[in-house]
């Protein structure tokens, strides 16, 4: 085995999410040699007693975002060339600081201009202007 | 598409007894190849409404249809391809494991043997003993054997886990998630425990007071309840009272901090939210188990907050 995956039910994460995340942990932190394949939907399925479907769409959403790849016939690979995050993961981290600035910048009584204005002002102060 | 035909298909279902509602207007579809739970509290009408599905108990009004047929005379091939468990396991008392196997195998032309062998042997059944002697989780097991030896292609279970312990409710949740390598198998089942939902369902229905108030994908539901803390600073104030809000579900008080819990917030919602003036507000993830209780739990307002997005949604992809 190549990687371990275990998942807690009743957690606020969802089953989906813990594969996802247990996945990207182990890549990036170099725990999945590039020439073992990973479990196979069924089999991680059937060891973690869950609708092969979730696995399924995690392997999938794992394979959009460039972590995994599909090698026909061999299974699913740990994919050679890969970002520290991918596209969608990136874009929820932003995503989430935003939902903070902008409530905290409303409820702090900033108006819209105001703060789309300081968020200028200091992406240009911390070098974002390239 | 393959899946475009539900396997379940009910429309405006409704069963009285004397002048109480047990079911009242269900209209629902379970998409083919889905492992569909079904919720709801006890006496919500869960197994009535399962009854009338397979035809068992008849409605007072409206219709269903199973496998494409109605399911007021289901012809025996139809029936043939439906595994039921009911609640009781009615099992014959005198029979030993092995004699109620083949007992079963005569009325089944696609009896597959190895399938009632792996069943009981997940749930350690000793094929000499009689039905009468075994535990509450091996009359379960044996039931399910029973059930899943024919390899039905729709698998209806009312509330299998109840009164498993945990060493049964394991092997009933291995043997769910074997009949899934079967390719378009459906597997419709209730059950209370969320975290056995959580593990292997992927579609859900919920019922409240004999009405289906959500039936929709397990991944819709989750991004659709949600909650919100709102914290008030000391300079803030007492935390107000709650205004009536679409969707909301549950609001738990607390000293500084008010909790609310609700369907399906838009953009409004969350103006509203700002208007109560506090000093921070923080999304709170849930888990699937909350947001099914927060959904279930008591309010004065009754309704599905899904009605016009799924159910219409379910009824137009059919």
């Amino acid at each position: 085995m190549p990687i371990t995956i275990s998942i807690l039910t009743g957690s606020n994460v969802s089953i989906y999410r813990q594969i996802i995340d247990q996945v990207c942990a182990a890549a990036f932190a170099g725990r999945i040699p590039d020439d073992e394949p990973l479990p196979s939907v069924r089999a991680l399925a059937e060891e973690l007693l869950i609708n092969p479907n979730t696995v399924s769409r995690a392997y999938c959403e794992l394979a959009r975002e460039g972590i995994l790849e599909s090698r026909p016939g061999k299974g699913m690979f740990i994919s050679k060339r890969r970002q520290i995050y991918s596209k969608t993961e990136r874009k929820r981290r932003i995503d989430q600081s935003v939902t903070s600035l902008v409530t905290e910048g409303l409820m702090l009584g900033f108006t819209a201009e105001e703060i789309v204005g300081l968020v200028a002002s200091k992406t240009k102060e911390l070098g974002g202007s390239r | 598409m393959r899946s475009a035909t539900p396997v379940i298909e009910t429309s405006g279902l409704t069963r009285y007894f004397g002048s109480k509602k047990a079911v009242d207007g269900v209209t629902m579809s379970v998409p083919r190849g889905s492992v569909f739970a079904f919720l709801g509290r006890n006496g919500s009408g869960k197994t009535t409404t399962i009854r009338m599905i397979l035809g068992l108990t008849e409605s007072t009004r409206g219709s269903s249809r199973v496998l494409g047929e109605d399911s007021q005379g289901l012809p025996p091939e139809t029936r043939a391809r439906i595994g039921y468990m009911s609640e009781s396991h009615s099992l014959y008392e005198w029979m030993t494991v092995r004699e109620s196997g083949e007992y079963q195998s005569r009325f089944y032309p696609r009896w597959n043997e190895k399938i009632f062998q792996a069943v009981a042997g997940h749930f350690q059944l000793d094929a000499n003993t009689k039905a009468g002697k075994l535990s509450r989780g091996e009359r379960a097991g044996l039931s399910l054997a029973i059930t899943l030896a024919p390899e039905p292609e729709l698998l209806i279970l009312d509330d299998p886990a109840i009164g498993l312990d945990p060493v049964a409710r394991r092997a009933l949740l291995e043997s769910m998630v074997y009949v899934t390598r079967g390719a378009n198998r459906t597997i419709f089942f209730s059950s209370h425990l969320l975290d056995d939902v959580e593990r292997v369902a992927d579609h859900i229905g919920i019922l409240d007071r004999s009405v289906l108030r959500a039936c929709c994908s397990i991944e819709k539901f989750q991004a659709s309840i949600r909650q919100f803390s709102l914290h008030y600073s000391n300079s803030a104030g007492r935390p107000p009272s709650v205004p009536a809000l679409r969707g909301l579900l549950h609001v738990r008080r607390a000293e500084k901090n008010i909790r609310l819990t609700i369907a399906l917030p838009d953009a409004a919602t969350m103006t509203s939210l700002q208007a109560l003036g506090a000093t921070s507000i923080e999304e709170v993830p849930l888990s699937l188990g909350d947001a099914i209780t927060g959904y279930l739990g008591d309010r004065g307002e009754q309704g599905s907050f899904f009605e016009n997005t799924e159910l219409e949604s379910a009824r137009s992809m059919a």
